[in-house]
């Protein structure tokens, strides 16, 4: 298991941060007094959360666009999706406590008069069934574009434009109040997950915790993938996708298979999402959420996985603290990150601290990884 | 055969309405038909009637209006006629023929100026015709179109007055409409069986109603089966329409997608730049089309025009400045362009919203873009979406214009198929680069223009064009201004063709679906390029 991680010194560290945090955050938050000054707030644990959960997406994109070259523009699809399942499960929970008081229909449902639940929300109300939805669905749908998208052989720009397309497409119909999925206001007021409420400090922490474990766990099978000979193939797929089928490879099947796996690790981390922050709706699937991560990742470093958790992290808190302090200013900074990181940090933040750290110690097995990348055409 | 039955028939009619000329000898002054409206004579009543309206006097209208109301009282003794909703002692009540007044002293001493039904159809019948022999060739319309409801014999020899002297082919066209109906309501069956053809020629939505009221009247089999024969043909044809009107509307959706994609083609097209501050560009057109408008609210058509140019001219500016400061800097990554580009577009939204407020304005359309363009009564065809269709079309023959004639295009198509020789050839390639992307993006502002007309002009209009720009230049074929256009089009229609069937969203959302499958089938586009080039 820790072969994997042998020549991956930032994922250790980035490994041992989530292990300690996983420890020391629900003790600061529930064993110490509220006066302390070490106590951390829970409305700080919920965001640490779900900064956990955009970690999680953007590793999922790294695991994409870093090692196979695919610049997906739709991945908040699947991170939508996937917390569209847990929304479904939550929903169901909420029982006869909902505005009007039907046992099976949610709110939304009695509002349009429908009169029963339809079929494709039948299930949810089983927690192990929605679990399964949480990654399958977005695997599914992952599976079915690319099967056709690589087969034919679509790729570059306009793979990238057709994975827009894709997302803009579920925006328009998830805002459709017909699909069946709350329209507009998607998906909210939600009451408790396996009978614990969301409310209570415990299960925002349990929330915490279950980010934090898959966010590790995510990050294991990322690096996993990367490490095996698949891992190596993909690379190869992404610096010279002609060479390697000629050399007899079936990059269509490695394609669609990471893939596939990147978009179910997606839906996992909507799934975490949607519980700590209350509500999903249509808005996640707008295509600006998505070039969002690519940026996250772009600016963590492409092609590191670590680099990618810790771009997401950065960025967020970085729009937390703008859009509460200055939130004019916000949408500038975010602006500017994107074209400086471009133009000055092709290889992201954790290019700019290796350079730092590789004139003085000179690691030379850090530094062979990277200029590959640095060489690999977008 | 029954062009003749026609002629018989309306020399038949002529020579009734001729009969039916009151004889004029007894009224032949205001006096006289004062006079006659206190009597009980109610042929005499209706005499004056027809007296007043052709005296060409202006009060005419406003006496007729007043009796149909049944507004008008005279004084039993005086034989004073005046005006007034009710009589009420100590009122003054007006004269009716006269500015001056009478005060009210008992309310017995007034009776209401008597009106039957025949003298009511007398009074509507000449009110019409005061209507249709106006100057104003829009009342002359309404006239007739309010005769259509209420047409009957009495007014066919108006009509048939009227239509020979009625310069308009809209009103006349409504005038014999009404002559078939009435045609239709008569007894005479040779003049129903051409009178319901005449009105199945017309495609007003009145032609169907009548049609389908005299089904319900008639009982002769097979005038019925004639009857059903129109309304079909009616039918058929309105279902035409409606198919043209689709295709107009699908038409005009398209051309937005053109003028939105145009500029996209180029710099993504033949540049190959992603730039998705695409929109943004787009939006600053539209900003600026209202900031000119702002400075000249009095004359909007003006202002419009001037906007062309200045727009182009502020697109490709920033459009240059982008390229200078951040593409330049990119070319052969065309991944990072895109989320460089993407940055820059963050800030330009930002940038709006902060100095024009987050708040959509609506930029006001100049007079001769608004209203309609009636072709006939099933299809009008909105002013503002032909000019834009026309403008499109302008706009994109230019294009390709400078694309093939020009020194500047020839370097442009120089330096997007072989950057190196080009240079070898003294092509100045980064000067190229500046301006093809200024040309772009310019070109981006211009369709702000035209989208300003359309929509409202907020900071986010940028966003909602840009995924259909580059769905537009992806299925067309990048690099292809004739596939652009193609794509542009096709997608509009396509997209209005299904929208009666699944509504305007999931329609969009079809079309999204149909693309992502069709760059399936051809991951190039429409009309891809060929040669070595698009391999690298």
């Amino acid at each position: 298991m820790l072969n994997i991680l042998r020549q991956d010194r930032g994922g250790k560290i980035l490994l041992a941060i989530l292990m300690i945090a996983i420890v020391l955050v629900p003790f600061l938050n529930l064993a110490l007094p509220s006066e302390h000054p070490l106590h951390v707030q829970t409305y700080t644990v919920t965001l640490m959360g779900k900064y956990l959960c955009y970690a999680l997406l953007a590793l999922a994109v790294d695991l994409v666009w870093g090692f196979l070259g695919i610049l997906s523009l739709g991945h908040a699809a699947f991170f939508a999706l996937g917390g569209y399942a847990m929304g479904m499960y939550l929903m169901r929970q909420i029982g006869s406590r909902g505005v009007y008081g039907d046992p099976v229909l949610p709110d939304f449902m009695v509002f349009l008069n429908w009169q029963e639940l339809p079929w494709f929300w039948q299930g949810f109300d089983q927690f192990w069934f929605a679990a399964l939805m949480v990654v399958l669905i977005p695997g599914l749908l992952a599976f079915v574009f690319g099967y056709f998208a690589f087969r034919s052989r679509v790729s570059g720009v306009y793979l990238s434009i057709i994975t827009q397309a894709m997302t803009y497409a579920l925006l328009l119909s998830f805002f459709r109040n017909e699909m069946g999925f709350g329209g507009n206001n998607g998906l909210t007021d939600f009451k408790d997950i396996l009978g614990y409420s969301l409310q209570s400090d415990q299960t925002r922490i349990a929330l915490f915790v279950a980010s934090c474990a898959a966010l590790i766990g995510g990050y294991l099978i990322c690096r996993a993938i990367v490490a095996s000979r698949l891992g190596r193939l993909s690379v190869a797929i992404r610096d010279a996708e002609s060479r390697t089928r000629f050399i007899g490879y079936r990059v269509d099947t490695v394609k669609l298979w990471i893939f596939v796996i990147s978009a179910m690790l997606a839906g996992v981390a909507g799934a975490l999402y949607v519980p700590q922050v209350g509500i999903i709706n249509p808005g996640e699937f707008a295509p600006i959420n998505s070039i969002e991560v690519v940026v996250w990742v772009a600016l963590g470093g492409r092609a590191t996985l670590f680099g990618a958790v810790a771009g997401a992290v950065i960025v967020n808190y970085a729009k937390s603290w703008f859009t509460v302090e200055l939130p004019e200013v916000w949408l500038f900074f975010l602006g500017a990150l994107f074209v400086l990181s471009t133009l000055y940090l092709p290889k992201g933040i954790v290019g700019l601290v290796k350079s730092k750290s590789s004139t003085m110690t000179s690691n030379s097995k850090d530094e062979e990884s990277t200029a590959q990348i640095s060489e690999a055409k977008a | 055969m029954s062009t003749s039955i026609r002629r018989c028939f309306f020399i038949l009619m002529l020579c009734i309405g001729l009969v039916s000329l009151p004889s004029r000898a007894q009224i032949s002054n205001v006096v006289e038909v004062e006079q006659s409206l206190v009597g009980k004579d109610y042929a005499l009543k209706s005499e004056a009637i027809v007296w007043l309206a052709q005296s060409g006097d202006d009060n005419a209208r406003f006496v007729f209006e007043k009796l149909m109301q049944g507004n008008v009282y005279f004084h039993k003794k005086t034989k004073q006629i005046v005006y007034a909703s009710k009589v009420e002692k100590g009122a003054s009540l007006p004269f009716l023929f006269s500015d001056e007044t009478i005060v009210v002293n008992k309310k017995r001493d007034f009776k209401k100026v008597g009106v039957n039904n025949q003298l009511r159809s007398e009074l509507r019948t000449q009110l019409a015709s005061l209507d249709l022999y106006s100057d104003d060739a829009s009342t002359r319309f309404d006239a007739a179109k309010n005769l259509l409801s209420n047409a009957s014999l009495e007014h066919q020899a108006l009509i048939q007055d009227v239509i020979k002297q009625e310069s308009d082919a809209k009103v006349r066209d409504v005038l014999a409409l009404a002559l078939a109906i009435i045609d239709l309501r008569g007894s005479d069956e040779g003049a129903q069986r051409a009178a319901i053809e005449r009105i199945s020629d017309s495609k007003r939505p009145e032609a169907l109603q009548a049609l389908n009221l005299a089904k319900q009247e008639l009982s002769d089999p097979e005038l019925l089966i004639l009857i059903d024969k129109s309304i079909a043909d009616y039918q058929a044809s309105q279902k035409r329409y409606a198919m043209v009107e689709t295709l107009y509307f699908g038409l005009s959706l398209g051309s937005v997608l053109v003028l939105a994609g145009i500029g996209l083609a180029i710099t993504f097209g033949v540049m190959g730049v992603i730039n998705m501050a695409h929109g943004e560009l787009i939006m600053l057109g539209a900003y600026t089309t209202y900031v000119l408008q702002q400075l000249m609210p009095n004359n909007l058509g003006a202002s419009l025009l001037i906007s062309i140019p200045i727009a182009f001219m502020v697109s490709a500016i920033v459009g240059i400045i982008i390229e200078r400061l951040v593409i330049r800097h990119l070319y052969n990554r065309p991944l990072e362009t895109l989320l460089a580009t993407f940055g820059i577009s963050l800030i330009l939204q930002q940038a709006v919203r902060s100095v024009f407020s987050p708040l959509n304005r609506s930029v006001a359309t100049p007079e001769f873009m608004s209203g309609m363009f009636e072709v006939n009564p099933m299809l009008s065809l909105t002013n503002s979406r032909l000019y834009i269709l026309l403008f499109c079309m302008i706009v994109f023959v230019l294009l390709v214009l400078i694309l093939k004639k020009t020194a500047l295009g020839l370097q442009v198509r120089a330096v997007s198929q072989n950057r190196e020789m080009a240079k070898a050839m003294g092509v100045r390639s980064e000067r190229v680069d500046a301006m093809t992307f200024g040309l772009g993006s310019g070109i981006a502002g211009v369709a702000g223009v035209a989208l300003s007309q359309l929509t409202n002009v907020g900071p986010n209009m940028g966003q909602a064009y840009i995924i259909d720009s580059f769905m537009v230049v992806v299925f067309g074929g990048v690099g292809n201004l004739w596939g652009t256009l193609v794509a542009g089009l096709s997608l509009g229609i396509f997209n209005k063709m299904l929208e009666p069937w699944v509504g305007a969203v999931l329609s969009k959302i079809l079309v999204l679906v149909f693309i992502i499958l069709f760059i399936q089938k051809r991951p190039r586009g429409l009309f891809p390029q060929k040669g070595r080039a698009v391999e690298s």
